[in-house]
C-alpha cells in the first residue's frame, strides 16, 4: 500500500525521494494505460476537480483536463476572462463559494507566487499547483523526470543541464529540487543577468558559458525565453540571446553519446533551439506531452486517496 | 488460545486442481486455438501462468498471455484506508473475439472479478470472458459465478483464505485462517489472503 506524505502538491521543494519516485513510478502503470484503445478508467468517478486558471495555458490546461476526463472525474474550467473575478471578486471568496459546490480537488494556475498554498488554508480540497509565478511548476518537473528515467533507466548519476532563464523560470526549480532528490548531478546556465541572487544556495554547478555547461551532459532541458524579459532590460537583443545560449546541432557535439533534448514548450524556433535540434532524434520534446498526461494521472490518483497527513509539499 | 488454521490444499493438491482446469478449459474451448488467458495480479497472475503453460504442453501450442491490475478499476478506491500501489497491466494482445479466461486465486464477493471484466471491455470485445479461479469461499455480494473452481470451500466471512505460491511464497498451499477483524485481504506476512 502507498500514499504521499502530503495531500497537496504545492512544489518539489522538500518532498522526499521516496514520494517522487512513488509518482514517477505509478507515472509508469498510467502510460501504458494512454496507449490503450480505450484511455479511460473509472478510478475518479464521483470526484469533482475545479481547474483555476488564472494565467493563459494550453498544454498545462488541456493536459490536466484530459486527465482528469480519463480518470472520470467531474471537471469545472474555470478562466478570469469569463468570470466574477472581472466584478472584483477575490480569490479567496472565489474558492470558497465554488467550494460550496461540493469541489474535491482544485488544480490552480496564478502569476503569484504561492497561491496554491493560500488555497490550502481556505479550502479542504486537495490543491495541485500548476504554476506560480516564478515559484515551481512541480508537475511539469515530474514529467521531464519520469521522460529521462523511461530513456536512460535511472536518474542517479546523470548530468542535466537546464539552460535559460533561470531567475524566472518555475520549471527550472520544481526540476532542480526534483533531479535533486534523486541523484543527478545539475548544472544551470543562462546569462548572469537572468541567475538569481544567491543562485549558489541551489547547489549546482552554474554557467553563463552554454559550451562550457554542455561539456559532459547527458540531458539538455532548454527553457523558453520570455521575450518580456528583454523589454525589462535583462538582455541586450534576441540575436545575441541566440548566439550565446541558443541551442544548436554544432553546440550538441559536446554533450555525451545517446543525449536528449527536452523542452518544456512553448518553443521558439531559431531562438533558444533551432528547429533542426528539435525535431532532431535526440528531442523527447513530444514525448514530454505525452507522459505529462500519464504524470498528471499519477498524481490526481494519488492524491485522491485517503487523507495523507504530514508536511506540506 | 492459538488460532487453528486448516490447511485444504498442498502442492500436489493444488497442481491436480490446475491441471483439471486446463483441460477443462481445452474441453470447453474445443481446444487452444481461440483461448487467451489473463490472470489478476499478483497471485492470479501466477496461476494463469501455470494454467496456460498446462494448456500449451497439452496442446503443443503458444497460448497468449497476460497480466491485469484491477486497483483502478476497484469501487472502493477511496474508501480504502490507503492507496494500492498500482502495478501495470500487460496485456499485449487482441481480446477481440477470443474466449478470454479470467484467472485469479480466490473468489469471495465477486468484486475484484467485476472490476477486472470492466478492464477486459475497455481493450476490446472479447467472443466470451470465463472466469477460472483456485478457490470459491462463497458470500458473493454480485451475480458473479464461475465457470472452473479449483475447490469449494464453505468460509464464514470473517475468515481469511490464504493462498501461497512457489513463485511468491516459498511454498504452494491453501489454507483458511480464523479472523474475527472482518477484514478478508491481504495479509501482512506474504499470501493472497482474501
Amino acid at each position: 500500500m502507498s500514499k504521499l506524505a502530503s495531500r497537496h502538491l504545492l512544489g518539489l521543494e522538500g518532498v522526499s525521494a521516496d514520494d517522487i519516485s512513488l509518482i514517477l513510478d505509478t507515472t509508469h502503470t498510467f502510460r501504458e494505460v494512454l496507449d490503450r484503445p480505450i484511455k479511460k478508467l473509472p478510478t475518479l468517478r464521483g470526484l469533482t476537480v475545479l481547474n483555476l486558471f488564472y494565467e493563459p495555458s494550453t498544454r498545462t490546461r488541456i493536459s490536466f483536463e484530459l486527465a482528469e476526463k480519463r480518470l472520470s472525474a467531474d471537471t469545472v474550467s474555470f478562466t478570469t476572462a469569463t468570470s466574477s473575478v472581472k466584478k472584483g471578486e477575490s480569490l479567496r471568496d472565489t474558492v470558497q463559494n465554488i467550494e460550496a459546490m461540493k469541489i474535491d480537488m482544485i488544480v490552480v494556475r496564478h502569476s503569484s507566487a504561492g497561491t496554491p498554498y493560500y488555497l490550502t488554508q481556505c479550502s479542504d480540497a486537495n490543491v495541485i499547483n500548476a504554476g506560480d509565478g516564478s515559484h515551481e511548476h512541480p508537475t511539469q518537473a515530474l514529467l521531464d523526470m519520469y521522460t529521462i528515467r523511461k530513456k536512460y533507466g535511472k536518474l542517479a548519476g546523470l548530468r542535466v543541464v537546464l539552460v535559460g532563464d533561470v531567475k524566472h523560470s518555475r520549471v527550472i526549480r520544481s526540476n532542480i529540487w526534483g533531479l535533486k532528490a534523486l541523484g543527478a548531478s545539475v548544472a544551470l546556465c543562462g546569462p548572469s543577468t537572468l541567475l538569481p541572487a544567491e543562485v549558489e544556495r541551489y547547489g549546482c554547478d552554474i554557467y553563463t558559458s552554454l559550451d562550457e555547461a554542455l561539456d559532459g551532459a547527458d540531458v539538455v532541458n532548454i527553457m523558453r525565453l520570455q521575450l518580456e524579459r528583454q523589454q525589462a532590460g535583462l538582455f541586450p537583443s534576441q540575436r545575441e540571446y541566440t548566439n550565446l545560449f541558443g541551442i544548436t546541432r554544432e553546440r550538441l557535439k559536446r554533450l555525451n553519446k545517446n543525449y536528449t533534448i527536452m523542452h518544456p514548450g512553448p518553443m521558439n524556433r531559431g531562438v533558444e533551439i533551432s528547429s533542426e535540434v528539435a525535431d532532431g532524434d535526440s528531442s523527447v520534446i513530444l514525448d514530454q506531452v505525452t507522459n505529462g498526461q500519464a504524470v498528471r494521472m499519477a498524481v490526481l490518483y494519488l492524491l485522491s486517496g485517503p487523507e495523507a497527513e504530514g508536511p506540506q509539499a | 488460545m492459538a488460532e487453528t488454521i486448516d490447511v485444504i490444499m498442498d502442492d500436489m493438491k493444488m497442481n491436480r486442481a490446475l491441471t483439471r482446469i486446463a483441460h477443462e478449459i481445452l474441453e470447453h474451448n474445443g481446444g487452444a486455438a481461440t483461448i487467451a488467458v489473463i490472470g489478476v495480479l499478483t497471485r492470479g497472475a501466477v496461476l494463469a501462468r501455470r494454467i496456460a503453460k498446462a494448456i500449451e504442453e497439452l496442446e503443443h501450442v503458444s497460448v497468449d498471455l497476460g497480466f491485469m491490475d484491477i486497483s483502478l478499476y476497484r469501487d472502493d478506491v477511496h474508501s480504502k484506508l490507503d492507496q494500492p500501489v498500482i502495478q501495470r497491466t500487460d496485456i499485449l494482445f487482441p481480446v477481440k473475439d477470443r474466449n478470454v479466461i479470467l484467472v485469479d486465486d480466490v473468489l469471495f464477493t465477486g468484486r475484484t472479478i467485476r472490476a477486472a471484466l470492466d478492464q477486459i471491455v475497455d481493450f476490446g470485445r472479447p467472443r466470451t470472458i470465463q472466469l477460472a479461479v483456485l478457490v470459491d469461499r462463497g458470500h458473493r455480494e454480485l451475480p458473479i459465478k464461475a465457470d472452473y473452481v479449483g475447490i469449494n470451500v464453505p468460509t464464514r466471512k470473517t475468515d481469511q483464505v490464504v493462498v501461497e505460491v512457489s513463485e511468491k511464497d516459498g511454498v504452494d498451499r491453501v489454507s483458511v485462517h480464523p479472523n474475527h477483524d472482518g477484514k478478508g485481504r491481504r495479509s501482512e506476512t506474504g499470501g493472497g489472503a482474501r
